[in-house]
């Protein structure tokens, strides 16, 4: 027996799982996917995933268990990703370019049931899994064959996998205000932390987003960013909501290879970052770049800088620019109407459709226009918290208007202006923002700390033309320790993500003290060191 | 030296922090090894362009030139043979 689209594209859309379902009834054939350069139809999408759906519940995926997907934007990601909604599990999509440690720690906190990966990253994963106890098995892509896997789990081949199993008759029956994903974010305390986000907070999301880019089912999305960055994740999620078109690429790596794709498959949506668009400009300075296909561009994770723009409408002359402002605990919170783009130049907008954004003193009064408060979030679209972290939410999410609610104290300052747009002002933790990724100054000390020959060690983030910031360290070396910068590079590297290894290190013979005897950042930030 | 170790040497040396040769095939692909990524490649770009006198056009950026030392290196040759 087969999934019945037909029959279920008939109720109301109310989990993520839905929009998929529901293009499948209307228009089986038409192409969902375009993943480096093959097609794949909704049909086709719907089949494999509820093949895998079938098979993750074999392997033990009940109701709400986690499903870890530590994949590039592939086929198998997206499959992945679809089986596990199938299934009524929470899928977390992992970022391949993470390292042993972490992907040991997000298993072990997530307590993933499976892991389903590609064989690529089988060096990583092997070194993951060695101690865990809580994975039923592994599931991964590519030839396994060639692959020396030694490993007390487990592990299938995805392919064999899809093509052993039946496919699953039913949806498991979940209800709105399930969890529907985990989404991994840096934390100040070094840690990653899991944001919660339920079916219903998703949908509505993506529906906000699909109202303000003004998006229609015959768009064609370009996907250059993680699907394991929400950012990129939500393109995904709008295309199958949209039952539009998306064209998956690996990375931005290859910018030609993107460029013949867009032309190829008719992109007309390009989401990027600041990164990404300032290569773009530097290529088009020296020759002139012009994708006359792409009707929106967006821009998020780091602020589009404004001298960007005339620039991008060289590049994008039929787009609309979307500059947006979010954090993953709420997916997005603002976003600039393109038309105010020259007028607005350094402001993040309003908030997206069917939310609120207000300021507040610490204290929790209201702050008038002009003034710096912190910016707190209302709207469906809000976490219901860390994962297992209660303190840690509690901190995020304050008491709300009515009796339950809860609104999001994003910890950021902003100001408004007479008309009511926001503008950012500063964090108020010390979170690094580098190439639009967010990077835990404790995390990268940490992993600096565990080299012996290192005494003290401090990490800030400093401004980069390119990267908006880049990560600097500061080290003081124990006594006759031998160490350059280059062997702390390659140890960094072995831990954490590549954008977290620091760019610059200083070495100095002891780190600047504040009078109560901790490092004294601030001093390092002004170069005063 | 030869081409292909000039390459290796600086991808060794830059991406990987390390001399030791066995770090890298030359059939490895830098995306799938996670050693290069979009911001990565510019600088190798420069480096190419700097040390053998090449310029790389942009509808050249792609996976079959730039994604190996083996990629790399034949790319440069060819370059080198047209210009």
């Amino acid at each position: 027996m087969k999934l019945d689209a037909a029959k279920l594209a008939a109720r109301p859309q109310r989990l993520l799982r839905d929009g998929m379902i529901a293009a499948v009834a209307r228009h089986p054939d038409k192409v969902a996917l375009v993943i480096e350069g093959k097609s794949y139809t909704y049909a086709e999408l719907l089949d494999a995933a509820s093949r895998l759906a079938q098979a993750l519940i074999q392997r033990g995926v009940k109701k709400g268990d986690r499903v870890a997907i530590y994949m590039d934007n592939t086929w198998p990601c997206v499959v992945s990703i679809y089986a596990t909604l199938l299934a009524g599990a929470v899928f977390l999509v992992i970022n391949p370019q993470t390292k042993a440690d972490k992907l040991e720690f997000i298993l072990d906190d997530s307590d993933a049931i499976l892991l389903l990966t590609d064989v690529h990253l089988a060096t990583v994963f092997s070194d993951a899994v060695k101690a865990n106890t809580k994975l039923n098995g592994i599931i991964s892509s590519g030839d396994l064959s060639q692959a020396a896997l030694q490993l007390s789990m487990s592990v299938e081949a995805f392919d064999a996998v899809i093509e052993q199993s039946e496919s699953l008759a039913e949806p498991v029956n979940i209800i709105p205000n399930d969890l529907a994903a985990l989404i991994y974010t840096s934390g100040s305390t070094g840690f990653p932390k899991g944001v919660m986000q339920t079916h219903q907070a998703m949908v509505f999301a993506a529906w906000s987003l699909i109202e303000y880019q003004r998006l229609t089912e015959d768009h064609r999305i370009i996907l250059v960013l993680p699907i394991a960055f929400d950012y990129g994740l939500y393109q995904l999620i709008m295309t199958m909501k949209l039952g539009a078109t998306l064209i998956v690429e690996r990375s931005f790596t290859f910018p030609a290879q993107v460029y013949k794709r867009i032309e190829e498959f008719g992109a007309t949506v390009f989401p990027g970052v600041p990164t990404i668009f300032a290569m773009m400009i530097s290529s088009h300075k020296k020759k002139p770049l012009r994708i006359p296909g792409i009707t929106r561009i967006t821009n998020t994770a780091a602020a589009l800088p404004a001298d960007f723009v005339p620039y991008l409408k060289e590049i994008f002359p039929n787009a609309l620019i979307y500059k947006m402002y979010g954090l993953t605990e709420c997916k997005r919170v603002s976003y600039l109407e393109p038309e105010l783009v020259d007028a607005k130049l350094t402001s993040v907008g309003k908030a997206i459709p069917g939310t609120e954004m207000y300021l507040l003193t610490p204290e929790g009064q209201p702050v008038p226009p002009g003034e710096t408060g912190i910016l707190h979030v209302r709207g469906p679209h809000v976490m219901v918290g860390y994962w297992k972290q209660p303190e840690l939410s509690a901190k995020m999410l304050k008491p709300g208007k009515l009796p339950g609610e809860r609104v999001l104290c994003t910890q950021d300052w902003f100001r408004t202006d007479k008309e009511g747009f926001f503008y950012f002002v500063g964090r108020s933790d010390d979170i690094i923002k580098t190439r639009g990724e967010k990077v835990s100054p404790v995390e990268v000390e940490n992993v600096l700390h565990s080299m012996p020959q290192i005494k003290e060690a401090a990490v800030i983030g400093v401004p980069d033309d390119v990267f908006g910031q880049s990560v600097k360290a500061f080290v003081a070396l124990e006594k006759d320790a031998e160490l350059n910068d280059k062997q702390i590079k390659k140890f960094c590297m072995a831990h954490l993500e590549n954008y977290m290894v620091p760019k610059d290190i200083v070495f100095m013979e002891e780190l600047p003290k504040t009078a109560n005897g901790k490092i004294d950042k601030k001093l390092l930030m002004q170069g005063g060191a | 030296m030869s081409i292909e170790q000039k390459v290796r040497d600086y991808i060794l040396d830059n991406y990987l922090f390390t001399d030791d040769q066995s770090a890298l095939s030359n059939e490895d692909s830098f995306l799938n090894k996670g050693i290069i990524d979009s911001t990565g490649i510019m600088e190798v770009i420069f480096f190419l362009e700097e040390q053998f006198g090449i310029q790389v056009q942009d509808e050249e950026m792609v996976p079959e030139n730039l994604d190996s030392v083996k990629n790399i290196t034949s790319y440069i040759q060819r370059k080198q043979a047209a210009g």
